[in-house]
């Protein structure tokens, strides 16, 4: 038994020496998906899971020519389930890369498992803005968008509609000062006031008196997930519409606010770097692929899915399957040459995308339904983020 | 702040109060009589409402999506308390909690697999807008119907528990359970009737408050702890002291989100009062319940 089994382990250090030292290709790539997958902020984790199964799905079950394995799980919109999900992935089942949590304080916290232990992390939304200044990694890729990017285009494209005040609302937490700052970078008018709620706020009432009585030409706010749903309800009801524009960045106005808000959705303007209408090829084969295979119009996040699981097609594909070899594989992965579904893309010296933000708008899909329309010219054009230059990589 | 945004605010505490009211209503009411803490009281608000926005989109009237919704509602509320929650009586709070957090989460899966994440629902034509009022005051419709309808439910209430056979035996049981009892009181029956009340009473808060907020998986967690903190303040059991409760959640939120603001950007120095502003608007609810608990231990009108 003992002589079988020393017989085994030379056979084994022989063939480690013949492979050892030369890149070789491997039999298949691993990608590990953790994200949030179940309770009342699941929607969003779905898409993504949903858009990225379905790239792999129409690439036969590969990603860049290797048999992909997908290993999915749910963070329960925990950082602490996600650390050990990442750790799990990371240590046991040696993923090439990990991918998928929606949250940014989630993926903060799980973040250092996969960085420290030298597995690439692809960000298929969270792009904080601490991630992308002097604190940005070799091992982080974003292919979303910049925290600030849409309250940036949203402040732009106030300029463009020559609006001269705005007023700001945002819930009282990091994220949202943030926010208002993005938008206050681009807005060249003139703040009437800014208002900071309670985060999670059911009812908006005080705050829509309040912006009754200052009367500004445009209303821009940062209120993710219900809190804005309640409050478009509560502001279309208070008949304020007529007396300003009310700006949205794009994910308070994507499918997943436009159903349970419905019809009151219809006419209001919000910014994105996504939109379904979108006339690239790449884009038509998704949305079609998309709604036959789940039978719903795909979101931002399903789009950034996709994305996700494209880019890695790319790079494991231009460096042969040559997982091994990390320094090629974050070229290619830097090089991203595949087609985006959001039309150009490439990556910063930071590796947060340079991109178009757009103005959309939600109108009616002919069905009886809404959907999001995009304006034909970019509001912000090969737009980075206002870090890049603190970070210490180059391109 | 002017006269006619300061009465605008306050009609907007009413009507966030009583916006509470209908839900802490239901809540007081199981909690007081049964001695039992159902957490999952927003989970039945939450069944109201994706109810009532199924229904509506089905018949096509929001009227009898409201009708259907406080039915069927009420009716799986008794068979909720039929079924498991009756076991959970002679037990400790602490298993109550457990068992009724575990329906928290088994019923926001369960919504999601049968109506999705989401619903749209919007208040009737007719009602979905401004109406203009005296003194140049513009206010939505769909608040103003609120208001009435919780003024109206707290006067019915008011009359059920204190005027009908029904209303003595739901205080008695609140007052002393065992007692009534033994005063030969139907106790399981009179616990099933309230538990079906309570979910009626959860539909009629998740379908009027429906155009006003997302009608969501999870929309019950959030309400919920405002509703806890009205019957806290109030005095667990009482009718009367849910809608005082209600009433002063609702004007010290309303006011402290916005005249402590102006009253604050007058006394500091900008910076501070954009700081401290939102913060101890966030607060003053609790702070509000802190005080009553010094003050009154049992709330404001107990009924122990």
């Amino acid at each position: 038994m003992t002589d079988f089994r020393r017989l085994c382990s030379t056979a084994l250090a022989a063939a480690m020496l013949l492979t050892g030292g030369a890149a070789s290709a491997a039999d298949k790539v691993k990608i590990g998906f953790v994200s949030t997958l179940s309770g009342p902020s699941s929607a969003l984790g779905v898409d993504i899971r949903d858009g990225f199964q379905l790239a792999v799905k129409l690439n036969g079950g590969k990603l860049g020519g290797l048999p992909a394995e997908v290993l999915v799980s749910d963070d329960q919109f925990k950082p602490d389930v996600a650390r050990q999900l990442f750790e799990r992935y990371v240590k046991r089942d040696k993923v090439d890369f990990m991918t998928g949590v929606v949250f940014s304080n989630i993926m903060l916290a799980a973040l250092p498992e996969a960085l420290d232990n030298k597995v690439i992390y692809i960000s298929p939304n969270a792009a904080p803005s601490s991630m992308a200044g002097k604190d940005c990694n070799p091992l982080f890729f974003a292919v979303s968008w910049p925290n600030d990017a849409y309250h940036e285009a949203a402040g732009a494209f106030a300029n463009q509609r020559e609006l001269k005040n705005a007023y700001l609302l945002a819930p009282n937490y990091q994220a949202g000062k943030d926010s208002l700052a993005g938008f206050k970078r681009m807005f060249k008018g003139q703040i009437v006031g800014e208002n900071y709620t309670k985060l999670g706020q059911l009812d908006y009432a005080a705050e829509l008196a309040e912006i009754r009585a200052a009367k500004p030409q445009a209303l821009y706010i940062f209120l993710p997930g219900g809190m804005g749903i309640n409050f478009i309800k509560q502001f279309v009801g208070a008949g304020l519409g007529k007396d300003m524009t009310l700006l949205l960045p794009g994910f308070s106005a994507d499918q997943d606010v436009i159903n349970p808000v419905g019809p009151a959705m219809a006419g209001l303007f919000n910014t994105a770097h996504w939109s379904p209408d979108f006339a690239n090829a790449a884009n038509r084969k998704f949305v079609a692929e998309f709604e036959k295979e789940y039978k719903r119009v795909p979101t931002l996040y399903a789009s950034q899915g996709y994305d996700a699981a494209q880019l890695i097609n790319a790079a494991v594909r231009d460096v042969k399957g040559k997982l091994d070899d990390p320094d090629a594989v974050r070229k290619a992965l830097r090089a991203a040459r595949f087609e985006s579904v959001r039309g150009p893309f490439k990556f910063n010296n930071n590796q947060y995308p340079i991109q178009n933000y757009f103005v959309r708008t939600v109108g009616s899909d002919g069905k009886g339904g809404l959907i999001n329309k995009s304006f034909n010219e970019p509001i912000l054009k090969d737009h980075g983020d206002a870090y890049a230059q603190a970070c210490p990589m180059t391109k | 702040m002017t006269d006619v945004l300061f009465i605008e605010q306050a009609l907007n505490g009413l009507q966030f109060g009583l916006m509470l009211f209908l839900l802490a209503a239901g809540l007081t009411i199981v909690f007081g009589v049964m001695d039992m803490i159902n957490l999952a009281h927003g989970s039945l608000y939450m069944v109201g409402a994706f109810l009532a926005a199924w229904l509506t989109a089905l018949s096509g009237s929001f009227w009898i999506g409201v009708a259907g919704a406080v039915l069927l509602t009420a009716l799986f509320g008794m068979a909720l308390e039929v079924t498991l929650l009756r076991t959970l009586y002679a037990r400790d709070h602490l298993s109550q909690v457990l068992a009724t957090f575990a329906l928290i989460l088994i019923l926001n899966d369960g919504v999601k697999m049968v109506f999705g994440t989401d619903l749209p629902l919007s208040a009737p034509a007719a009602l979905d807008g401004p109406v203009p009022l005296p003194l140049g005051l513009v206010y939505p419709a769909w608040r103003l119907l609120i208001i009435g309808v919780g003024l109206a439910l707290a006067l019915l209430l008011w009359v059920l528990v204190q005027k009908t056979r029904v209303g003595a035996l739901v205080r008695a049981g609140a007052s002393n359970r065992e007692m009534s009892s033994a005063m030969g009181v139907d106790v399981a029956r009179l616990f099933t009737l309230v538990f079906g009340l309570g979910a009626a009473l959860c539909a009629v808060a998740g379908s009027l408050l429906g155009p006003l907020l997302a009608v969501q998986v999870g929309m019950g967690e959030n309400i919920l702890i405002l509703a806890f903190v009205v019957i806290v303040i109030g005095g667990i059991g009482s009718i009367r002291g849910a809608l005082i409760g209600s009433l002063l959640v609702g004007a010290v939120d309303t006011l402290g989100r916005t005249l402590l603001q102006h009253g604050l950007r007058e006394a500091l120095p900008p910076q501070w009062a954009s700081a401290a502003g939102p913060a101890l608007a966030s607060i003053a609810v609790y702070v509000l319940m802190a005080g009553v608990l010094v003050w009154r231990p049992q709330g404001l009108f107990p009924v122990r």
